[in-house]
């Protein structure tokens, strides 16, 4: 047996050679993330200013109101765990926040905390869950499919058609909450990925088309989860800012 | 005297492969097939060899692009391109053999660029009739010897030893029968009992200053088999590949491959002119190398070089979005070596030393030199390419003339009858002799005496030769060599380059003077080697190869071997073409 | 002319420092050029490994100032030439001496993977579109200069590489890369799923691409190799609705 060991696994934590600001994308990725999931627990919360005219809040969409709950649960708590988990899993954000958040590693060629003999990754609980991705993926394509509803009633403005700025706010949000579910590497990988030989039937060569296309965005989803993180935290604060009489809806139409 | 007691670490198998760039591995493959116990040895780690850095392509007339293509054109564009100074057989066997090569790569892996019916795509290449050249982008080396390296991996019988350098070769009487080494990590000395050994261990090019070739370049098995008694063919052969990089200084030499003038590189001087329609106006830019070579330099004296001294190449006209396809790794070397952009500008080329033709005079159907059991194939073998070599048949000459030589290999053992044996005082004076450098307490370092073989090599043996420069080379290389006797290696033996070149200058000085000695003897001017007192071809010359030996007291003769005469049917070949 | 100050990594892994040398600076000089600088006038036995200086071949690996990089594709006028540059071995692999380390552990994992196996054999009948294989061709692009394997923090700083027990064993992105080249291969017909589940480990990555990041190759490992292999795993393992698909279809 060859001796392999490396040289760097005593390295201490922050430990590198490295001499360019390596620790600066983990602090935005821990704060982006952080800002986000704070304001989404808080709004969550609120369990009010979800609705206003025809909008409604993508953190309470679909909206579920029974009546056996108590009054102060919010509609949201009950759907907000499944974007979470879709989020959760997904190959990018797992990136970023085992970087960020587990520092595991905090930055490429830069010493980690854990002892190395204890790194189990994704083969053992609880990220070994993280395999099941495609099927958080799809639930996600329900929700698109709401979303796409409630976007399209946005610009029903009580049985006529027009445009506010929430109108055009939910659209870009629900675009860009597309591109971000349908960039996703799992759904890349069943259209066409799984596949050996496109070139084999008029079925696989159709299947080639699709999976080159999702390529071409799955290139970007990273851009796509970001973008749509800050869409969706964005709408439900243009929302509940309207709904509260803060702001005022801007009718363009 | 270090270590001549310590227990030396021994390997017996029936063939040694030295080298494991195309050539070797292929032989090793075909080898361990047959049954044999083969060890394969390389300088550098698996997969690193110079056949990884080949571009362009490999040549075989397998016509999937122009069905018209076969053998017999092949190998008259082989003989053509090489001036009519190879052997016959040699240049029938490779075109003959090259297709099955190439489908048997497949077969183990390789993925060659498609056409649109789904069979290997080939490119144009200069000197060949047809598109013939079955590439991967710009990367065909790398491919092949990767698949290559993961078949010898699962090949059982192949035991690879890398990082681990040859030395000397042993005899016993006039056979073979083993070889000495030492590991590159640690300088401990190695040796292997062999009955058969192939030499694969490529070409010379680090002689000269400017050149395509890495520092493994250093014409090892040429010295090997010089030494050990076989006769070195043609050596003054060598090839200048008309665009190499001349700018910025640290890359100047590197290769740029033939394959952007495949894809349509237009070559013009400082005027603008597309100069080549004065030299060629036929093929132009896909004319064989050593005339493009020799136009380029022609240019550059009479005063119409670029900036650094070449000329320029352009392809920008084929649109980013093809080079970027075809030719990524031009791309990329240029745009982060040379900040140039080759989709939009012209790229500065000129002459680089890339290739020698002669080589071990070999058996063309065994791959047998003179001496019994040593064989050799690829680069250091001789005879197949004559005086120039047409872009890709080397890999594919690698392939062919590999198997066979692993078939040689194996059917000399199975027909040995007795063992051979390793005489223990070879062993311990070859030793001696690598250890002398790290004993001595003063003299030069090896660095020095290897540029100023660098620079007399690049100035009196380059593109084009004078007696006058070439008898002045030999004195200068009789001093080098005697410098080179006297070097002194810094450090311990632990992984020491300086300690390794000391050898290398050694070798490098040796495959010089057989290339400067073959140079002065043939008075004409022929493919890769020019006389600009004889620039003509000559008809004495035309008949006759150059054949170097070791003499008895050790010295270097040189002297000539009649042309082998082709059969009246091939002879045909050339004749219908003329009706 | 101008000067750069090298600090480079000298002698073995117990006794190794950083020693200074000053090189001239020349136009379009790589970090390579610079260390022949130094064996050539200064220190003939630094040890280095080398073949093509064009980025081909992978061998001249190193961490130059703390970035796993090739030293023939590193400019010295991308650096502040006012502050040294520092170089070192790669740090994932043990030492030899000064910038060469052992890597042959890679070339024992390689001996693991089941070698291509095509469906015929008979040549004359594959037909093989480029669309097949340009996924292919882009995990062949691979020189094997090991930077992702000594980047990826799964083998540099948690050491998985079991050969002997294959339980604490990640075969790394560079043999992900390999893998995800023959498993999409279309006529290839070997299943080396199970393997690249348990023995190559796959579950070990977790995608935090810093392998893709220093890719010299511009191969993008995460996305394009390992991402789809871990899906292919899931098919195989995790996936109740195509298990039973496959149990009523009897296709995979
Ligand atoms: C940049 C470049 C581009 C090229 N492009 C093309 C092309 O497109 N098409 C084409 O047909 N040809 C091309 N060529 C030429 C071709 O690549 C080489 O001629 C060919 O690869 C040589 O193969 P080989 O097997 O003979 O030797 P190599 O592949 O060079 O292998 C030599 C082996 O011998 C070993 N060795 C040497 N000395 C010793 C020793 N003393 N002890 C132990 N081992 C030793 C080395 O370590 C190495 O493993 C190109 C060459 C270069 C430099
Ligand atoms: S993505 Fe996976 S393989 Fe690549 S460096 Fe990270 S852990 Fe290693
Ligand atoms: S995948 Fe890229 S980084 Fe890894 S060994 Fe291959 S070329 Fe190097
Ligand atoms: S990978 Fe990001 S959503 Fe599936
Ligand atoms: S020397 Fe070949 S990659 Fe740097």
């Amino acid at each position: 047996m060859v001796n392999s060991a490396s040289m760097a696994t005593n390295d201490n934590f922050g430990q590198t050679e490295r001499r360019d600001a390596w620790w600066l994308a983990p602090l935005l990725t821990a704060l982006g993330l952080g800002i986000f999931g704070i304001y989404a627990t808080w709004a969550a919360f609120q369990g009010v200013n979800y609705e206003w005219g025809p909008y409604l809040s993508p953190f309470y969409s679909p909206l579920l109101q029974f009546s056996w709950l108590p009054r102060w649960f919010s509609p949201a708590l009950l759907i907000l765990p499944f974007p979470l988990i879709f989020r959760g899993s997904c190959y990018y954000y797992r990136k970023a926040y085992y970087r960020a958040y587990f520092v595991d590693p905090p930055a490429c060629a830069v010493g980690e905390i854990l002892p190395h003999k204890n790194y189990k990754g994704e083969t053992a609980f609880p990220f070994i869950l993280q395999n099941l991705h495609r099927f958080t993926f799809y639930i996600a394509v329900i929700f698109i499919a709401i979303l796409w509803y409630d976007a399209i009633v946005a610009f029903d403005f009580g049985g006529k058609f027009g445009i506010g700025l929430g109108s055009l706010i939910m659209l870009v949000n629900i675009i860009l909450l597309s591109l971000y579910t349908f960039s996703c590497h799992s759904w890349r990988h069943l259209i066409g990925g799984r596949l050996d030989c496109f070139s084999c039937s008029k079925m696989t060569e159709a299947r080639h088309k699709a999976w080159s296309r999702i390529s071409l965005f799955n290139e970007h989803h990273m851009l796509w989860a970001w973008m749509s993180l800050f869409t969706v935290g964005f709408t439900d604060l243009y929302i509940r800012m309207v709904a509260a009489g803060v702001w005022h809806d801007w009718r363009l139409f | 005297m270090a270590n001549l007691n310590e227990k030396l670490e021994t390997h017996e198998c029936d063939v040694i492969v030295i080298g494991a760039g195309g050539a070797g591995l292929r032989a090793a493959i075909e080898a361990a097939e047959r049954g044999q116990k083969v060890a394969v040895v390389c300088k550098s780690l698996l997969g690193k060899a110079h056949t990884v850095m080949a571009e362009g392509g490999i040549a075989a007339a397998m016509g999937n692009v122009d069905p018209a293509d076969n053998w017999q054109t092949h190998f008259k564009d082989t003989v053509k391109g090489a001036k009519y100074m190879n052997h016959w057989r040699m240049a029938q066997l490779h075109a003959q053999e090259a297709p099955d090569r190439i489908r048997e790569l497949e077969r183990w892996g390789a993925v060659f660029d498609r056409t649109p019916d789904g069979k290997i795509l080939q490119r144009p290449f200069g000197g060949h009739t047809y598109r013939r050249l079955c590439h991967v982008g710009d990367r065909t080396g790398l491919e092949i010897i990767r698949t290559l390296q993961d078949k010898v991996v699962h090949t059982p019988g192949v035991e690879v030893f890398m990082e681990c350098t040859i030395s000397h070769l042993l005899k016993d009487g006039d056979r073979v029968c083993g070889a000495l080494g030492y590991w590159r990590e640690n300088g401990s000395f190695v040796l292997f009992k062999a009955k058969a050994i192939v030499l694969a261990t490529g070409g010379i090019g680090k002689s000269f200053k400017i050149t395509s070739n890495s520092w493994e370049y250093t014409g090892d098995g040429h010295v090997l088999a010089y030494d050990a008694g076989a006769e070195l063919i043609d050596m003054e052969f060598v090839q200048f590949h008309p665009t190499g990089m001349v700018w910025p200084p640290g890359v100047a030499g590197l290769l740029v491959t033939e394959a952007v003038r495949g894809e349509g590189g237009i070559l013009t001087n400082s005027q603008g002119e597309r100069f080549m329609s004065k030299y060629d106006p036929e093929r132009m830019e896909l004319s064989t190398r050593d005339i493009v070579a020799k136009s380029i330099y022609q240019e550059v004296k009479e005063g119409r070089g670029s900036p650094h001294g070449g000329v320029f190449l352009d392809i920008s006209h084929r649109g980013a979005e093809y080079i970027k396809k075809k030719l990524p790794s031009m791309y990329h070397q240029f745009k982060e070596l040379a900040d140039v952009d080759i989709t939009k500008g012209p790229m500065e080329v000129g002459p680089t030393v890339h290739y020698v033709m002669g080589g071990v005079k070999v058996d063309p159907e065994t791959c047998q030199s003179n001496v019994p059991g040593l064989f050799a194939a690829g680069e250091v073998a001789g005879g197949m390419h004559g005086a120039n070599r047409l872009g890709g048949n080397s890999l594919s000459d690698l392939l062919v003339f590999g198997r066979r030589a692993g078939l040689g290999a194996s059917d000399y053992v199975k027909g040995l009858s007795n063992q051979p044996k390793v005489d223990d005082t070879d062993v311990e004076k070859a030793i001696q002799e690598m250890l002398a450098p790290l004993d001595r307490s003063e003299g030069e370092t090896p660095y020095e005496v290897h540029r100023d073989l660098q620079r007399v090599m690049q100035t009196e043996v380059g593109i084009v030769r004078t007696e006058e420069d070439l008898k002045k080379a030999l004195t200068d290389l009789k001093e080098i060599q005697a410098r080179a006797e006297k070097v002194k290696a810094d450090g311990l033996r632990q992984y020491n380059p300086g300690w390794h070149l000391a050898k290398d200058i050694k070798t490098m000085a040796k495959v010089s003077e057989a290339i400067a000695r073959c140079a002065l003897q043939r008075e004409e001017s022929r493919g890769g080697h020019t006389r600009l007192d004889f620039p003509e071809y000559s008809n004495h010359w035309s008949k006759h190869n150059s054949i170097i030996r070791k003499e008895s007291d050790g010295s270097m003769t040189v002297s000539t071997a009649p042309l082998p005469e082709m059969p009246p049917e091939l002879k045909k070949l050339f004749e219908e073409e003329k009706h | 002319m101008a000067e750069a100050l090298l600090k480079v990594y000298r002698g073995d892994e117990k006794t190794g420092k950083l020693v200074d040398y000053k090189i001239p600076v020349e136009a379009g000089m790589v970090v390579l050029d610079a260390v022949h600088y130094i064996q050539g006038y200064y220190s003939p036995d630094l040890a280095v490994r080398w073949n093509c200086k064009a980025a081909k071949c992978g061998s001249c690996s190193a961490e130059v100032n703390g970035k796993p990089s090739l030293m023939c594709k590193t400019r010295l006028d991308d650096f502040d030439l006012s502050q040294p540059i520092e170089v070192r071995p790669i740090k994932t692999f043990p030492l030899i001496k000064d910038l060469v380390t052992d890597v042959s552990w890679n070339y024992e994992v390689n001996k693991t993977i089941a070698p291509f196996k095509p469906k015929t054999e008979n040549t004359d009948e594959w037909k093989v579109y480029q669309e097949d294989v340009d996924r292919v061709q882009e995990f062949r692009k691979c020189i094997e200069c090991f930077l992702c394997q000594d980047v990826c923090h799964v083998l540099r700083n948690h050491d998985k590489k079991d050969l002997v027990n294959k339980k604490d064993l990640f075969a790394g992105p560079r043999f992900m890369v390999r893998l995800a080249g023959l498993e999409m291969h279309p006529m290839d017909v070997a299943n080396r799923i199970p393997y690249i589940k348990n023995e190559a480990g796959v579950g070990y990555c977790n995608i935090t691409k810093c392998c893709t990041e220093v890719c010299p190759e511009e191969i993008h490992i995460t996305d394009n190799a390992i991402i789809p292999l871990k899906e292919r795993v899931v098919d195989e393992y995790y996936d109740p609705i195509l298990k039973m698909w496959r149990a009523i279809t009897g296709k995979s």
